[in-house]
C-alpha cells in the first residue's frame, strides 16, 4: 500500500467538497474491494474520503410501499433488519450470503453498487427488483445504473445515498459461488410483481444483466416448462479457469429453474 | 507409580500462548535499528537480464542499500544445493542447474528474486523496490512438464530439460507379468500441482554483530540446523559456528519450510555484508509465487491381474515437474519417496517404475505433506479400484485378496522397502464397518430418487515414515544422515528440560514430547519443558518432516531418558549405600530391591548437582543425557480411508456425505493430537481431490496467484470425519510410534476420487474434481439407468 491521506467527513457536502479539491480522491465505504487493491498497489489514491462517519447514510426505513436502505448500511445490518425481512426478504437473504461474517460487517450496499463488480450479489437484487439509486444529485433507475464491468452511471464525485426498493410479490436470489473466492460464479435473482417477472443475472457476464427472453416467457406463464427451450448464449458470458461460458449458461438456467420452483412452492 | 501419561488426550501445553496471542513468530520480533528488506522479482517466467539500474532506488527516501544478483555473483556466493543425489538408469548423476541466491543474468520462473532493497521501513523498501530498473529480454517459457523434454533447453548443461531418468524394480519380470495377465488395467492420470499455503508466510530477521562476527538468523524453518549447514557449507555466507539459526514459533510448514530459499539466505548474507539488522516477511502473493510447490506428476500405469484378481505386475511411467531449479530435497520426492511405495499394501510380485524429472519455468517443486507417497498412493489406489470395476470384483474384496497378510511380516517388497509390521485387514474391516459399506446400495437408491448420484470409494494406503535409517538413505543418495538428537536435562529441583532436534510448527511437540518423557520418568507433565528450534541451544538436529518427529526424535528422547534413569540408579545406589544392581526404578521412585528404602526422583536430581559426598572418581556430577537415535528401518503407517459422496448432476457439485479414516500409527502418545493431525491431513487431501490446483498459463504466469482463484479448503467443505485407529506397534523403535502427520493427505485423495468416479459410473476424471468437470461427466451418463 502506498501512503495516502485519510479524510473523515460528517456529511455528504463535506465529502464532495474534499473530493472536488483533490486531484486524486476516492470515497471509501466498506473498503472490501478498494483496500485489497491498494494493498496490492493496483490502486493508489492520494486522498481517501471515509463515508462511514456520515450519520444518516446507513438508515433503513420503509416509506409507504418503498423500502429505503442507506448506502452505508452494511450487509449484516441489511440481513438482520426487520424492515428488510418483512418488505423484501430476498434482499435480506442475499445480504446474509455475501462473503463471510467479516465482510458482512464492513461491506456496504452503496460500496457494492458503486464498484459494480461483475460477480457482486447486490446488483442482481437492484436490477431484478427494479430499485432506484438515490445519489446526492439525482435518482437513477436500476436499468440505467449498471453500464459495464466496474462501470456505472455515476458521475465524478457522485455519492450514492440510498437505494429505494419497490414492493414486489415474490423474489428469490440463488447463487452458485465460485469455490475459491465464494463470489457469485453465477447469481440469479427472480422477482415477480403482478404478471411481470424480472430476471437479473450476476457473475456470468461482464456486468449484471436482465435475461429478457426468460422474463418474457415467465411473464407469460410462470412455470419451469415455459423456459424449457430457452438458453443463454454462451458467447456473451465469462469464461475462466473455474467455469466455461457454456457451463455458466447452464448454471444460470438451473438456478432460474430452481428459483421458479422455490417461488412456486412458497 | 502414577498412571501412564502415554495414550492420554492431554490438552496442548502450547495452545495457551497461541490462542492468547502470546506466540512469538519471526515477524513479531523487533530489534533496535532494524531495517526492512523487499525483493525485486522477475515479472517473467524466463528472460535474460540485460542490465540493472539501481540509481533511482538508491536515491529514494529511507533506502540503505540495494543488492542485486550481480552482487551475489561478485561475492562468489555458492548456489542453493539439492541434498539428494539421484542417479539415472544409465548410472549418470542427476543434472543440477546452478540455483543462485538471486538471479544476475537469467531468470527462470515468475517471482524469482533478482534484487534486495533495504530501507528504514517496510514501506520505503517496497517503494524503492519498484524503482529498481531491470532490463529484461523475455524468452519463450517452458511450462508443461509433459512437453518439457521436447521444448527449448533451459540450461546448456541439461539436455532435453531432463534432470534424471530414474528407474526402480525388475523391468523384465514386470513385462512378463503383463504378458501373462488375464487382465491388464491401464490408467493415465495427473497429480495436480499444489501450493502449500502455511498460515504464517515465510519470514526472516537477520542480525549481524560485528563485535562477535556472528549472524543470528530468526526464520520460519522446520529444520534450523539444515538452514545453518547449507548457508555456511554450501552458500558460504559465514563459517558454521558464526551463524546461529533460530526458528521460533512457526505457523505451519507442510514441507514448504524444510527448504533453504533465496530470500532468507540473501538476508543473512546482506546482514553481514552491510553490518545491518534486516527483516523480511513474505506477503501472501510472494508465498504463492515462491514457496516450493507440491506434486505435479503426469503418469501412465498398467496393472496386470490373474483371472482371480491376483496382482501380477505393476508398471508405471511418470513425468515429474521439478520447476526451474532443484529445491533442497526435490530430487528424492518422485523417486525414493514415490517409486518405493508402489507396492502399497499388496503382494504384487513384480513392479517397475520409471520417472523422468524435468525442469520447467515454474516455481521449484519439492516435498509437500506426504511428499511422493500421496502421488504413489493416488496412482495405486486409483488403478486398483479401476481394475476392480473392470473385473467386476468388489473393490474391498479385490484389495483383501492381494493384501500382505499379517503373518507375512517382515515383508520385502519388490521396490526396496521391507515392511516391519502391519495388519491391513484389520483397518479395512474396521473402516468398512464404520462406513456401513455393506448397505451402501440402500443409500444409493434413495439418493437417486432425489436426483443425486451417490458413490463410495476406498483407499488402502501405506507410507514410509520415520525418515530415515541413515545408512539406507545414504546408499540411496541422501546428502545428510537422518537420525535425530535429543537431550533430557534434569534440573537440580527435579524439573526437566527436554531438548530436541525435531521442530514443532503446529504438531504439538511441546505436549507430546513432554508427555513421553514425563511418562518415562514418572513426573507431572508440567515439570517437563521442551526446547527446540535453536542451533545455539541444541546439538545438531535434522528437524521435522516425513512424519519423523515422534518415531525418530521421540525415540532419541526415549533413549536419553533411559540413560538418565541409568545414571540416576547409580546416584541412588550411592545415596542408599548399595550396589546399582540392587536399585530398581519404579517411576518416579528409585527403590532398593532388598529393602524398603528408596529415593525420590527429586532427591536424586538434587544430589546430582549438590554432590558434596560423591565418589568423584566413580560418578560425574550432573544429570543430563543425550542421545542420537538412528532408526533401523522406515516406519510404515497404513490404513483404510472410505469416502462417500453425493453429486448434484445438474450443477456438478460434490458433497462429501461421509468420510471414514482408520489408521494404524502404532503406539499413540496423545490421541487428541493424533486425531487433529489426521483431520488436518484429510482437509489437505480432500482439498487436493476437489478444490486445489496451481495453474500457470502458457507464458508461465501464475493464474492461481491468490485466494480469489486458488481454492483453499474451508471447514464447510467437509463433513464430520469419522476417525479411528488400529494398532500394530512399530517393531524397531523404542516408542512403537510410526508417525501420523501425513497419513490424512496420503490416504484421502484416491478415496475421494474413487467415490466421485463411482458416482459417475466410471468416468475418467483428474483432480481436482471441480463442479464443471463433474457436471460434464454427469452429462455423459444415462441418468435414468443409474436411478
Amino acid at each position: 500500500m502506498y501512503q495516502f491521506k485519510l479524510h473523515n467527513v460528517n456529511d455528504v457536502a463535506s465529502a464532495i467538497d474534499v473530493f472536488e479539491r483533490s486531484d486524486d480522491a476516492v470515497y471509501i465505504a466498506g473498503g472490501h474491494t478498494l483496500i485489497p487493491a491498494m494493498k496490492q498497489r493496483l490502486s493508489a489514491p492520494e486522498d481517501l474520503i471515509d463515508l462511514s462517519g456520515i450519520p444518516e447514510l446507513d438508515l433503513i426505513q420503509v416509506d409507504g410501499e418503498v423500502l429505503q436502505i442507506g448506502a452505508m448500511a452494511t450487509h449484516a445490518m441489511v440481513a438482520a433488519s426487520s424492515h428488510v425481512q418483512s418488505h423484501s426478504p430476498a434482499v435480506a437473504d442475499l445480504a446474509g450470503g455475501i462473503g463471510d461474517r467479516q465482510v458482512r460487517y464492513k461491506g456496504t450496499l452503496g460500496g457494492s453498487l458503486a464498484n459494480n463488480d461483475p460477480a457482486a450479489d447486490y446488483p442482481a437484487a437492484v436490477l431484478a427488483l427494479g430499485a432506484s439509486v438515490v445519489t446526492d444529485r439525482r435518482t437513477l433507475a436500476a436499468d440505467d445504473f449498471f453500464i459495464a464491468m466496474f462501470e456505472t452511471a455515476l458521475e465524478e464525485g457522485e455519492i450514492i445515498q440510498a437505494v429505494r426498493f419497490p414492493q414486489v410479490d415474490q423474489a428469490v436470489y440463488l447463487k452458485f459461488p465460485n469455490p475459491a473466492s465464494r463470489y457469485a460464479m453465477v447469481g440469479v435473482m427472480l422477482a415477480r410483481r403482478d404478471q411481470e417477472v424480472r430476471v437479473a443475472i450476476t457473475g456470468a457476464a461482464a456486468s449484471v444483466f436482465r435475461a429478457s427472453t426468460f422474463e418474457a416467457a415467465l411473464s407469460e406463464n410462470f412455470a419451469v416448462s415455459s423456459i424449457e427451450d430457452l438458453t443463454l448464449a454462451p458467447d456473451t458470458l465469462n469464461a475462466d479457469m473455474h467455469a466455461s461460458a457454456e457451463y455458466r449458461a447452464h448454471l444460470c438456467k438451473v438456478l432460474i429453474e430452481r428459483a421458479i420452483r422455490a417461488m412456486s412452492a412458497g | 507409580m502414577s498412571d501412564s501419561l502415554v495414550g492420554k488426550s492431554i490438552l496442548r501445553k502450547e495452545d495457551h500462548r497461541f490462542v492468547t496471542g502470546k506466540g512469538r513468530y519471526t515477524d513479531d520480533i523487533q530489534q533496535v535499528g532494524m531495517t526492512w528488506g523487499a525483493f525485486v522479482r522477475s515479472p517473467y517466467a524466463r528472460a535474460d537480464i540485460k542490465q540493472f539500474d539501481t540509481t533511482a532506488a538508491l536515491a529514494a527516501p529511507g533506502v540503505v542499500a540495494v543488492l542485486t544478483g550481480e552482487d551475489v555473483t561478485a561475492d562468489g556466493l555458492g548456489g542453493l544445493p539439492c541434498g539428494w543425489m539421484i542417479h539415472s538408469k544409465d548410472g549418470s548423476e542427476m543434472r543440477q542447474p546452478h540455483h543462485p541466491v538471486m538471479a544476475g543474468d537469467r531468470v527462470n520462473y515468475l517471482g524469482e528474486p533478482v534484487a534486495l532493497v533495504i530501507a528504514d521501513s517496510r514501506l520505503e523498501a517496497k517503494n524503492a523496490a519498484e524503482m529498481v530498473l531491470v532490463d529484461y529480454e523475455p524468452l519463450t517459457a517452458v511450462v508443461d512438464p509433459a512437453l518439457a523434454s521436447e521444448s527449448d533447453t533451459l540450461y546448456d548443461a541439461v539436455p532435453n530439460n531432463l534432470c534424471y531418468e530414474w528407474g526402480l524394480g525388475d523391468e523384465g519380470a514386470t513385462e512378463a507379468g503383463l504378458a501373462n495377465a488375464a487382465h491388464v488395467t491401464t490408467l493415465e492420470l495427473t497429480n495436480n500441482r499444489l501450493i502449500p499455503n502455511a498460515i504464517e508466510p515465510r519470514a526472516a530477521l537477520a542480525e549481524y554483530n560485528s563485535g562477535t562476527d556472528e549472524i543470528v538468523l530468526h526464520t520460519t524453518s522446520q529444520n534450523p540446523h539444515l538452514v545453518r549447514l547449507i548457508m555456511t557449507a554450501f552458500v558460504q555466507i559465514a563459517p558454521e559456528h558464526k551463524l546461529r539459526v533460530i526458528a521460533p514459533d512457526v505457523g505451519g510448514g507442510f514441507g514448504s519450510k524444510i527448504f533453504v530459499y533465496s530470500e532468507e539466505t540473501a538476508l543473512a548474507w546482506a546482514a553481514k555484508k552491510l553490518g545491518l539488522t534486516i527483516k523480511w516477511t513474505a506477503e501472501r502473493s510472494e508465498s504463492f509465487l515462491t514457496d516450493a510447490h507440491g506434486r505435479d506428476h503426469v503418469s501412465v500405469a498398467q496393472l496386470a491381474l490373474s483371472a482371480e484378481g491376483e496382482f501380477l505386475a505393476l508398471k508405471v511411467k511418470t513425468v515429474a515437474n521439478m520447476g526451474a531449479y532443484l529445491s533442497t530435497f526435490a530430487s528424492s520426492v518422485p523417486t525414493y519417496l514415490y517409486g518405493t511405495l508402489l507396492a502399497g499394501q499388496y503382494r504384487t510380485p513384480a513392479i517397475y517404475v520409471e520417472v523422468d524429472s524435468v525442469f520447467t519455468n515454474t516455481a521449484p517443486v519439492d516435498a509437500y505433506r506426504g511428499a511422493g507417497r500421496p502421488e504413489a498412493t493416488y496412482l495405486l489406489e486409483r488403478i486398483v479400484e479401476k481394475a476392480a470395476v473392470e473385473m467386476s470384483i468388489d473393490p474391498a474384496e479385490l484389495r483383501r485378496r492381494n493384501f500382505i497378510g499379517k503373518d507375512q511380516f517382515p515383508y520385502q517388497t519388490p521396490v526396496a522397502l521391507e515392511y516391519d509390521i502391519g495388519d491391513y485387514e484389520a483397518s479395512l474391516e474396521k473402516a468398512l464397518a464404520m462406513a456401513d459399506y455393506e448397505s451402501f446400495a440402500e443409500r444409493k437408491k434413495p439418493a437417486a430418487g432425489l436426483g443425486k448420484l451417490r458413490g463410495i470409494g476406498l483407499s488402502c494406503y501405506i507410507e514410509a515414515c520415520g525418515l530415515a535409517p541413515s545408512q539406507v538413505a545414504g546408499a540411496l543418495g541422501a546428502g545428510v544422515g537422518l537420525w535425530e538428537s535429543g537431550e533430557v536435562r534434569v534440573n537440580p529441583t527435579g524439573s526437566v528440560t527436554v531438548l530436541t532436534g525435531s521442530h514443532s510448527h503446529g504438531q504439538g511437540h511441546e505436549t507430546t514430547f513432554a508427555q513421553l518423557v514425563a511418562d518415562r520418568l514418572g513426573l507431572p507433565i508440567d515439570d517437563v519443558e521442551v526446547v527446540h528450534g535453536d542451533t545455539g541451544k541444541l546439538d545438531f538436529g535434522l528437524g521435522t518432516y516425513g512424519s519423523r518427529s515422534l518415531a525418530v526424535g521421540g525415540s532419541a528422547l526415549s533413549v536419553a531418558a533411559d540413560k538418565v534413569v541409568e545414571k540416576a540408579r547409580k546416584i541412588a545406589a550411592h545415596l542408599l549405600r548399595t550396589e546399582v544392581d540392587n536399585i530398581e526404578f519404579d517411576a518416579p521412585v528409585f527403590k532398593m530391591i532388598d529393602s524398603n528404602e528408596s529415593k525420590t526422583f527429586q532427591e536424586i536430581a538434587f544430589a546430582a548437582y549438590v554432590n558434596h559426598d560423591y565418589p568423584s572418581d566413580e560418578l560425574e556430577p550432573g544429570l543430563a543425557e543425550k542421545a542420537f537415535y538412528d532408526p533401523l528401518n522406515f516406519t510404515y503407517p497404513a490404513g483404510t480411508h472410505i469416502c462417500e459422496v453425493e453429486i448434484d448432476p445438474d450443477t456438478g457439485v460434490v458433497e462429501i456425505v461421509q468420510f471414514v479414516a482408520v489408521d494404524d500409527f502404532g503406539t499413540i502418545i496423545n490421541p487428541m493430537i493424533v486425531e487433529g493431525q489426521v483431520h488436518g491431513g484429510l482437509a489437505q487431501g480432500i482439498g487436493q481431490a476437489l478444490l486445489e490446483r496451481a495453474l500457470y498459463d502458457d507464458s508461465g504466469q501464475l493464474v492461481t496467484g491468490s485466494y480469489m482463484d486458488y481454492c483453499m479448503p474451508r471447514a464447510d467443505n467437509f463433513p464430520d470425519f469419522k476417525v479411528d485407529m488400529t494398532c500394530t506397534p512399530c517393531t524397531h523403535n523404542p516408542v512403537g510410534a510410526k508417525g501420523c502427520g501425513e497419513a490424512g493427505a496420503i490416504g484421502s485423495p484416491p478415496a475421494v476420487m474413487n467415490a466421485v468416479i463411482d458416482a459417475l459410473g466410471g468416468a475418467d476424471l483428474d483432480m481436482p474434481a471441480t463442479p464443471e468437470k463433474v457436471w460434464r461427466a454427469a452429462q455423459r451418463l444415462d441418468l435414468k439407468k443409474i436411478a
